[in-house]
């Protein structure tokens, strides 16, 4: 079996988000990037599936080569091969569409992404590449099993969940109930030394949408503080004041 | 040209989260001095259609076929590609449900749509066709603009408010679209959904709790409060992870992103990243016994106290107003 995951870098969960002076990125100035964390649990799960059926595991990105620590310690964690396809990740669909070319004729069996990245919370790769490859996409999915052919799976739905079962090949975005994120150990990581990371051109494609600029939020105005002792002054002026309840 | 809207049912119901997506398909119709034309896929019965109507939609069409009763996103976006072609349609609208998350940017990459999730706002369309939506989990907003000539928007949850519900006269037309798609080999086995519960994502109202709640045998109270308030009971990470509550309650960067009117923190500090998935919330009330907790910064209103001193206070005083009410 040959299992795939779509791997995404973001700025670690902490960071304050200050734009850059073009307003079209933040300031990356002493921020720390990770693995967008959605495809951290994604990428446990491939790893346990690839130890379950001996399964070769690449991992794929589109974008400049500072992704290279992140790729590396994907290899620590267990995965075979890198590939970066060389490319700007301008959008949604120029991100599914480099990754569909780069792995044209490839024929992977399971494809892994995040349900969403943490910078621009689009969750719209898995299904655009799903449709790009013409094999069936389930996203936000919490558990995933294969038996023989068959792979069945549990994904979220507006008020519960889901079961069903896909034949054949099949792209899934993972929730982070599909499995626990697992830490490099020392091994894995002199062994990443020397796994390959293929770096591939881009085809080209223009973006169908152009961020145009980011925005601070709106400044709360300081907050009113109501003593302990009238603590139930507030409730008093959610309902009348606020027509909130 | 016109604006095709996606009406999502549940088991043959529509939800607040399609009426506030069609509201604003129907403000954007009336902006591009056009009309909208709904599509409902599966069995709905022809009261809970003519709903819609009242919403400025200009023609139903009801895709009946039992097949379509469970979602797939490859057949739905087969229907809907077809349906775009029929009604020439430029636009297409949807809430953003966990299905239409899936939908859109199939069918995006069928018809090279260029696609906005979670709009917060209108378009700007003299400015080319530029949407507003939440970047960094809530952190910023990012403005985004569609360069496609079909485009298609989803509408973020509980963010735009349902106006209409006058009497309509749209037509409803039956319509038994030719799709060759087989659905891609999926099958759903079971759907589970949790009765009598408040969904988290279109909750007005959410009382959620943090580490100092101490564990979970005192989570009565915030159960109680949010059954007097008729709110829906969320939770910050750290109190998920331990197991206290289920991450299905989980806001945060990692967790869900929520946009309630009313947010009630109770021993939560406000971590940056608890922060991201509750900053949509349009007003804030932060308890802590520690004055000096981060969640105060970004509160509305904020009582520094234990928890288990305001809640009881709390409880009683929300008593009060609701046998007033």
């Amino acid at each position: 079996m040959k299992i795939l995951l779509c791997a995404s870098k973001t700025p670690d969960t902490t960071t304050k988000i200050i734009f850059s002076a073009d307003k079209k990125y933040i300031d990356a100035t002493g921020v720390q990037f990770i693995l967008n964390p959605y495809d951290d649990h994604a990428l446990a799960r491939a790893m346990d599936l690839k130890e379950k059926f001996n399964s070769h595991l690449t991992v794929i990105h589109v974008g400049d080569s500072t992704v290279e620590p992140i790729l590396r310690r994907c290899l620590a964690i267990g995965a075979d091969e890198a590939v970066r396809v060389n490319a700007d990740a301008a959008d949604a669909y120029s991100v599914a569409s480099q990754i569909a070319s780069a792995i044209k004729g490839e024929n992977f069996d399971l494809i892994l992404t995040g349900r969403e990245s943490i910078d621009f919370n689009g969750s719209q790769v898995s299904d655009m590449l799903g449709e790009l490859l013409g094999i069936p996409s389930v996203s936000f999915v919490s558990e995933f099993e294969i038996d023989g052919n068959t792979k069945t799976l549990r994904r979220f739905i507006d008020g519960g969940e889901e079961r069903l079962s896909v034949d054949g090949p099949l792209i899934i975005s993972a929730a982070k109930e599909l499995a626990e994120p697992r830490i490099p150990n020392m091994r894995g990581i002199m062994q990443s030394r020397t796994k390959p990371i293929k770096v591939v051109e881009s085809n080209g494609i223009k973006p169908l949408v152009e961020l145009i600029e980011l925005l601070a939020p709106d400044k709360k105005t300081s907050c009113v503080y109501i003593d302990l002792a009238d603590a139930a002054n507030l409730i008093e002026i959610l309902h009348t004041k606020e027509k909130l309840i | 040209m016109s604006v095709l809207f996606f009406a999502e049912n549940i088991e043959g119901k529509f939800h607040k989260p399609v009426f506030e997506a069609l509201t604003y398909a129907s403000d954007v119709a009336t902006k591009l001095n056009t009309n909208v034309i709904a599509i409902s896929l599966g069995t709905v019965d022809v009261e809970e259609l003519k709903k819609l109507s009242s919403y400025g939609v200009n023609k139903v069409l009801n895709v009946a076929d039992a097949k379509y009763n469970t979602f797939n996103s490859a057949m739905y976006a087969s229907v809907l590609q077809l349906a775009i072609e029929k009604e020439m349609a430029d636009l297409v609208i949807m809430s953003s449900t966990f299905n239409a998350k899936s939908l859109a940017p199939r069918l995006s990459a069928k018809i090279n749509a260029g696609l906005v999730t979670n709009a917060i706002e209108l378009p700007d369309i003299n400015n080319g066709f530029t949407i507003k939506k939440p970047v960094y989990s809530g952190k910023g907003f990012g403005l985004f603009r569609i360069a496609t000539d079909k485009k298609i928007v989803t509408v973020a949850i509980n963010s735009y408010h349902v106006t209409g519900g006058n009497e309509g006269n749209a037509i409803t037309e039956d319509w038994a679209p030719q799709v060759n798609d087989t659905g891609l080999n999926i099958k759903v086995l079971e759907t589970i959904r949790q009765k009598g519960k408040i969904s988290l994502p279109e909750a007005e109202i959410v009382v959620s709790g943090g580490r100092g709640m101490k564990g979970p045998e005192n989570w009565g109270m915030i159960e109680e409060l949010a059954d007097i308030l008729g709110a829906a009971t969320a939770c910050s990470k750290p109190v998920a992870d331990v197991g206290w509550r289920p991450h299905s309650e989980h806001v945060g960067q990692t967790g869900l992103t929520i946009s309630p009117d009313l947010y009630i923190a109770i021993g939560i500090s406000g971590a940056i990243q608890h922060l991201a998935g509750v900053s949509g919330s349009k007003v804030i009330v932060a308890i802590n016994k520690d004055p000096e907790a981060p969640f105060f910064k970004a509160a509305d209103y904020g009582i520094v106290g234990d928890a288990f001193e305001v809640l009881p206070k709390l409880i009683e005083a929300a008593k009060k107003i609701k046998a007033h009410a």
